[in-house]
């Protein structure tokens, strides 16, 4: 058998999971590591320059690709710099695996020189963590890792390995074992056939009926059976912020997003409807509102991988277990022996009650006759020149709003963005991470002047590696979203949320070796975006000023209903 | 309501971390905890008492069956079981009341298993309320030191909790 030391089993672990890029930074506790990554050239380092925005690319690598993405730091800061990203992954159900150096062994414990019990730190945000206390076990915990990231709920999964682990000297047999099984970790693999059944008969007799459709449909790849199950039943579909593009928004049968910010008809047709399917969704509170007042005439079927998610905040009536593409695979096949369909006339009437809905609201913003621009004009010029086929990384606040209202996503996995815990600082390095696995596709990262500097170092790993994303920065110089609370709650006490002393973009871009556009007028916004979309090599930064007065609508009256919502800054339902 | 959670988990570093983590970060109660290798020593037996509406007691138990590391779990007080927590107390024995004292821990068989001139040692099995009831017979003025293991439970009959 093969004799390699623990540096060289983690790389060749990695190879052989058929792992091409890993995202890091070295430092003491993982020079071994880096040592054996050197002298291979299977799988490619990209060097970032700040560990969080290592996680961010594997974490949006994996969005886009559904492949588990790999990060490679080192002990006590490394470890700690990337807990942000792990955090952000874990609430969002990514699949990652982290490598993080750890002081030698027999320091453990002892306050050692950049030593930090990451074990302990991530605990809270991880699927599960591994530490390594024998170099033999390199290979099957690597291999476990991947398993149990990418399996059942998928979710980040560290591996702690101390720097006496992978002494190149010591020498160890090496395999990689083809799979892996762990008899305290068996993750569903189909639904209870009684209950889909169920679900189907009570789907046949529904008469208001909506499918909310969530990230566990995305990540499960489970968008064209959900699709053909809404079309089959012709079901409206709402998709959480996690869910866009896993139902085409220019689908007549696509409501928009549920929830604080949803659209107003998915609102309404949720808190009408008699019966809610939801498919990987989770019920958070930034899509139920308040949980008593939540739905009132509706039944709820929840299918869902992880049983914890189930009856969590809103009970279900009708909870499956399993993988949300088993399940409506089920379904479809019941439908196909089962002729029985919806009441034709009552279907009717709550589509024409939910195309009222449409007409009340549907997304309509003013917009300023002195050419300033509003952030909603931003979006919609976006899409247009993008032809809507662009992956938007987005940062968080309003322009993440916005993006999710404005960009209408026809396909799943192109709209990459931390939902569970709004990451400030995510976009930049998620947009780098899908550019970098699909250098043929546009990649936007839609910005603010805020998020943006959470940051920014990364222009310089977008340098050395070549990737030329474009960067939407939706400047109006203050913290949107901080600003529209503080407006709504606080009397417009703007605490904190002005960004004093912004950098001149343009030189800062320029100072990197990227392109920069900055736009001031509505006249100016098509051309500057043509022109940066023309630009297929570069990294091109678009400074794009708007109205700083704006705000998102829908927005829910907080503590109510899903239908009770402020449609703009003087009208409530 | 007050519930006694039996786990069976991997005998691992940090599992019992995860759990007691778990607890914190999720915002349950944990009323007693205690914990330790089966007959199997690859597995450990974890036994928590907790309190919790339906909804809270079945996250418990949804969230714990997700730890990777937990192998088997039941909520005993869905059935009939026995309970026993194991109490060491350390009771003031001098003049008129070593006598008094003698007999209380005779009518709770509980052993005296360590004595001084002035002090007995005393060992005593039961369920929770029974412990409570010695303590309250005794008299907390006698009292010098407690110690108890929190909640041991086994299912009662035919069934097991086991792999």
């Amino acid at each position: 058998m093969e004799m390699l030391s623990g540096a060289e089993m983690v790389i060749r672990s990695l190879q052989d999971e058929g792992v091409e890029y890993i995202y890091g930074y070295p430092g003491g506790s993982v020079l071994h590591i880096y040592d054996a990554l050197f002298q291979q050239d299977k799988v490619k380092h990209v060097l970032v320059r700040h560990e969080q925005a290592a996680t961010h690319m594997a974490d949006a690598y994996a969005r886009a690709s559904g492949k588990p993405g790999v990060v490679l730091v080192t002990s006590g800061p490394g470890a700690t710099n990337a807990v942000t990203g792990i955090a952000t992954a874990y609430m969002d159900s990514i699949p990652m695996v982290v490598i993080s150096g750890q002081v030698m062994s027999h320091l453990i414990g002892e306050d050692a020189f950049q030593e930090t019990d990451i074990l302990g730190v991530s605990r809270p945000v991880v699927k599960h963590n591994f530490a390594i206390k024998n170099p033999k076990d390199i290979a099957e915990t690597i291999k476990k890792a991947f398993y149990v990231a990418s399996s059942g709920r998928p979710g980040p999964v560290v591996v702690d390995i101390p720097k006496d682990m992978t002494t190149p000297t010591d020498k160890f047999e090496y395999s990689y074992p083809e799979q892996i099984e762990m008899r305290s970790y068996n993750p569903a693999t189909r639904g209870h056939s009684g209950q889909i059944k169920k679900a189907v008969d009570m789907l046949v007799a529904a008469k208001r009926p909506v499918i909310l459709l969530g990230g566990g449909t995305v990540g499960g790849r489970a968008c064209d059976e959900a699709a053909a199950l809404a079309r089959e039943l012709n079901t409206p579909v709402s998709t959480t912020l996690m869910g866009l593009g896993g139902f085409p928004a220019s689908d007549r049968q696509w409501l928009g997003m549920p929830g604080m910010h949803g659209s107003y008809e998915a609102n309404m047709a949720l808190h009408h409807a008699d019966l809610i399917l939801s498919l990987g969704a989770r019920f958070d509170d930034r899509v139920t509102n308040s949980t008593e007042k939540f739905c009132p005439t509706a039944r709820v079927i929840h299918v869902d991988i992880d049983p914890s998610s189930i009856s969590k905040t809103i009970a279900a009536d009708v909870p499956i277990v399993g993988p949300t593409k088993s399940v409506v695979t089920e379904m479809l096949g019941l439908l196909g022996k089962n002729k029985a369909r919806p009441d034709a006339d009552a279907l009717a009437s709550w589509w024409n009650q939910i195309d009222q809905w449409r007409e009340r609201h549907g997304g309509h913003y003013e917009t300023n006759d002195n050419g300033l621009l509003k952030p909603q004009q931003v979006i919609e010029a976006v899409h247009k020149v993008t032809n809507g086929e662009a992956y938007v990384c987005s940062d968080v606040g309003q322009h993440q709003m916005f993006a999710a209202q404005y960009y209408k996503f026809d396909k799943p996995n192109r709209w990459i963005n931390s939902g569970g815990l709004g990451t400030m600082g995510f976009g930049f390095p998620a947009a780098m991470g899908v550019k970098l696995h699909y250098p043929d596709a546009e990649v936007v990262c839609v910005t603010g002047e805020g998020s943006f500097q959470m940051n920014l170092q990364e222009f310089s790993t977008c340098s050395q590696y070549g990737l030329p994303v474009k960067i939407i920065c939706i400047n109006n110089g203050s913290l949107g979203m901080v600003r529209q609370w503080q407006d709504m709650n606080y009397e417009s006490r703007h605490s904190q949320s002005y960004m004093q002393s912004l950098p001149d973009f343009e030189k800062l871009a320029e100072a990197y070796g990227h392109e920069a556009i900055t736009v001031t007028h509505e006249s100016e916004l098509m051309p500057a975006l043509e022109k940066a979309f023309a630009m297929k090599d570069k990294l091109v930064f678009l400074d794009i000023h708007v109205d700083a007065a704006e705000h998102v609508y829908p927005m829910q009256v907080p503590k109510a209903s899903m239908r009770d919502m402020w449609l703009n800054k003087t009208e409530r339902t | 309501m007050r519930h006694i959670i039996a786990v069976l988990m991997e005998n691992e570093a940090g599992a019992l971390s995860r759990v007691v983590g778990l607890f914190s970060q999720r915002n349950f109660n944990i009323e007693t905890l205690n914990v330790a290798p089966t007959e199997d020593p690859t597995l450990s037996r974890l036994t928590v008492t907790t309190t919790g509406s339906d909804r809270v007691i079945e996250q418990i138990t949804k969230q714990l069956n997700k730890l990777i590391e937990v192998v088997k779990l039941v909520d005993l007080t869905d059935g009939d079981h026995i309970e026993r927590e194991m109490m060491l107390i350390k009771l003031k024995a001098a003049g008129q009341h070593r006598d008094e004292i003698k007999r209380t821990v005779d009518i709770f068989r509980g052993q005296i298993v360590d004595v001084t001139s002035s002090v007995y040692t005393v060992q005593l099995a039961g369920d929770q309320g029974k412990l409570d009831a010695f303590i309250n017979a005794i008299g907390e003025t006698y009292v010098l030191e407690t110690v108890r293991t929190g909640v041991s439970g086994i299912a009662r009959g035919e069934k097991v909790l086991s792999i």
